[in-house]
């Protein structure tokens, strides 16, 4: 091979390779694009819809302006409570056992919540249909709280699970050396130290299962007006959203870019702050 | 001495209670989240043996799904379901690694970081919110700009011919895709992280440019774990619901044409459950709902194991 041969072979792979890593920030830039594009349609048109009356007032019919989402504002704090009341002691426990214990149970008990947090959330509307709806004779809130809680249960037990670990060993011994049981280390030791990582995991769930819509359809169902009780259907923001945007009413549309927007500051709220506040040292759950 | 000692012993025996009670307490939690799965197995096959019986594996070989004269075959879902995520895969894949790629192996620390912070906020986004910006901003875009460019150089196609519709095939695989970048992306930079420096230095060694490095050293290395981040993607596109409900347009027909309507497993469940009339229609869309279940923990499993093996026990901690 001559020397000019080899040099342009080389000049060849040299500019394969520039335009490979060029193509890998294009991916780079497309791939982040979506997320400016949906941040500025939501930040322009829910905007110019959203004023105080969407915080304070009820839908208002088809026809007549105005109206807010106060009812489905309220509705789905009062699912997100529900559904920590459910998935918070269940996750924390579970996670726990997985990481203090560590029996016969855990790589079963793993296994299920790495499936269970894959599982698809309107699956999880179709289970609490069959379990909470169908023996109540109608649509709940209970029931709504009660399939957001099991999307929580696993993301907890697994974010639980690793903050617990992230508790140095020593503690634990130190502990028991001088003579404190077991779950007394558990409780005021190891949880006590891994408390702003659980908590974390905690508002992280809260965060995903605020925007769920899917398994509040025939759960929660939704409701126009104030929901009295737990046992009666109720309106949540998602839900609300999904049945405006899908609506042929202008006025109604308008309502769901306002919806859409309140419902991703909440989230992107808990999101960012908890993030900032960790600063990477929590990996996501997928 | 001996008082502690004694003291030690009178406290051990509610403490030794304490800790039972605590174990058994945790372990039955932790039994509950086994035990969740199997109610789930359990409740769907239940309540989906109405029509498990009656069509058995008709079910997935007729197209006809009829709820006024009792007959459902779930063909055009299962063909909804596959065609938005392959859409979904084929946009997301090459577009996933190459971000991630660029992320590990090229752009500095601090941005990589920024970068991956913002992925993650994509994946924060709730669905319905995709929906709504997919029926008004990315449904009517792409009808207008990018079906007639694919008719016109792709119109040969059968897939590409016909009327252009904003609610369609293409516009929920094309949403879809934008949904589950970050979670293929988030796990294919784990991976290539997991690759041992060394590797990457000896390819360079031998001369090898950057490029050629990720070809040979970076890919191979973390090859199953890219499949398993595909793998998980392709869970969540199976499973997203509301989304795609709100852009597929809900027709429970087979259409040729990318551009026109259709209808996924999941979308079908929510469209239809509420309306569901009669015991044999219900058991029919909860079959649906079954099928989703059984992908969702095959394609999660065989994910998990995939990824894990390339990222070793960080990987067990999802």
């Amino acid at each position: 091979m001559s020397a000019s041969t080899r040099d342009s072979f080389y000049l060849y792979r040299k500019l394969k390779s520039s335009l490979m890593m060029g193509l890998t920030l294009v991916a780079t830039v497309l791939t982040l694009l979506p997320l400016i594009f949906v941040l500025a349609y939501l930040v322009s048109k829910g905007l110019s819809s959203l004023n105080f009356n969407f915080f304070t007032h009820l839908p208002k019919p088809v026809g007549e302006p105005g109206g807010g989402m106060a009812n489905a504002i309220v509705g789905t704090f009062e699912l997100v409570a529900l559904a920590s009341l459910m998935g918070v002691p269940i996750g924390i426990g579970a996670g726990l056992y997985l990481n203090e214990y560590g029996g016969s149970l855990s790589a079963p008990a793993r296994f299920a919540a790495d499936v269970l947090i894959g599982m698809p959330s309107i699956v999880v509307g179709i289970f609490a249909y069959v379990v909470v709806v169908r023996p109540m004779h109608g649509f709940s809130a209970l029931a709504g709280g009660f399939a957001l809680g099991i999307i929580m249960i696993p993301l907890v037990t697994r974010t639980t699970e690793e903050m617990v670990r992230l508790v140095p060993q020593e503690l634990r011994e130190a502990a028991l050396a001088l003579g404190v049981t077991r779950w007394r280390t558990t409780v005021s030791i190891v949880v006590r130290t891994a408390a702003a990582g659980i908590a974390t995991g905690v508002i992280l769930a809260i965060a995903r299962v605020a925007g769920e819509t899917a398994p509040l359809l025939f759960t929660a169902f939704g409701n126009r007006f104030w929901s009295h009780g737990l046992s009666e259907p109720i309106a949540s923001l998602t839900v609300q959203v999904y049945t405006y945007a899908i609506s042929p009413f202008a006025n109604w549309q308008r309502q769901a870019w306002a919806g859409a927007l309140v419902l991703t500051g909440i989230v992107l709220a808990l999101e960012l702050g908890v993030r900032w506040i960790t600063r990477g040292r929590l990996k996501p759950l997928r | 001495m001996a008082a502690i000692a004694e003291k030690a012993r009178v406290g051990s025996l509610p403490g030794l209670l304490g800790d039972r009670l605590f174990r058994w307490s945790t372990a039955t939690l932790a039994l509950m989240v086994i035990a969740l799965l199997a109610g789930f197995a359990v409740v769907l096959t239940m309540q989906s043996r109405l029509s498990l019986v009656k069509f058995s594996f008709r079910f997935f070989t007729s197209s006809n799904w009829d709820p006024v004269n009792e007959q459902f075959g779930a063909l055009p879902f299962v063909y909804g379901t596959v065609m938005t995520s392959a859409i979904a895969l084929l946009i997301a894949v090459p577009l996933s690694l190459g971000s991630a790629l660029a992320m590990v192996e090229m752009l500095p620390q601090w941005l990589a970081t920024r970068i991956g912070f913002m992925v993650e906020l994509l994946a924060a986004i709730p669905s319905v919110v995709y929906g709504l910006w997919g029926i008004f901003v990315l449904g009517p875009w792409l009808r207008d700009n990018i079906d007639p460019l694919l008719a016109g150089y792709l119109g040969f196609l059968p897939i590409f011919q016909g009327p252009q519709l904003s609610v369609s095939l293409l516009t929920a695989g094309v949403l879809l895709s934008v949904m589950i970048i970050p979670y293929i992306t988030a796990v294919c930079t784990e991976v290539f992280r997991a690759v041992p420096q060394n590797q990457r230095e000896a390819a360079l060694a031998l001369g090898a440019t950057r490029w050629e490095m990720i070809r040979m050293a970076v890919v191979p290395y973390g090859y199953s774990g890219v499949v398993g981040a595909i793998i998980l993607g392709l869970g969540r596109a199976l499973g997203e619901t509301i989304a795609v409900a709100m852009v597929i347009g809900n027709r429970p027909e087979i259409a040729a044409s990318l551009f026109m309507p259709s209808s996924t497993l999941a979308s079908a469940i929510a469209n239809e459950f509420t309306e569901a009339t009669g015991d044999l229609y219900l058991s029919a869309l909860v079959e649906l709902g079954l099928v989703l279940m059984v992908l969702a923990v095959v394609l999660n499993a065989a994910a998990r194991a995939l990824v894990m093996g390339v990222v070793g026990q960080q990987g067990e901690r999802r």
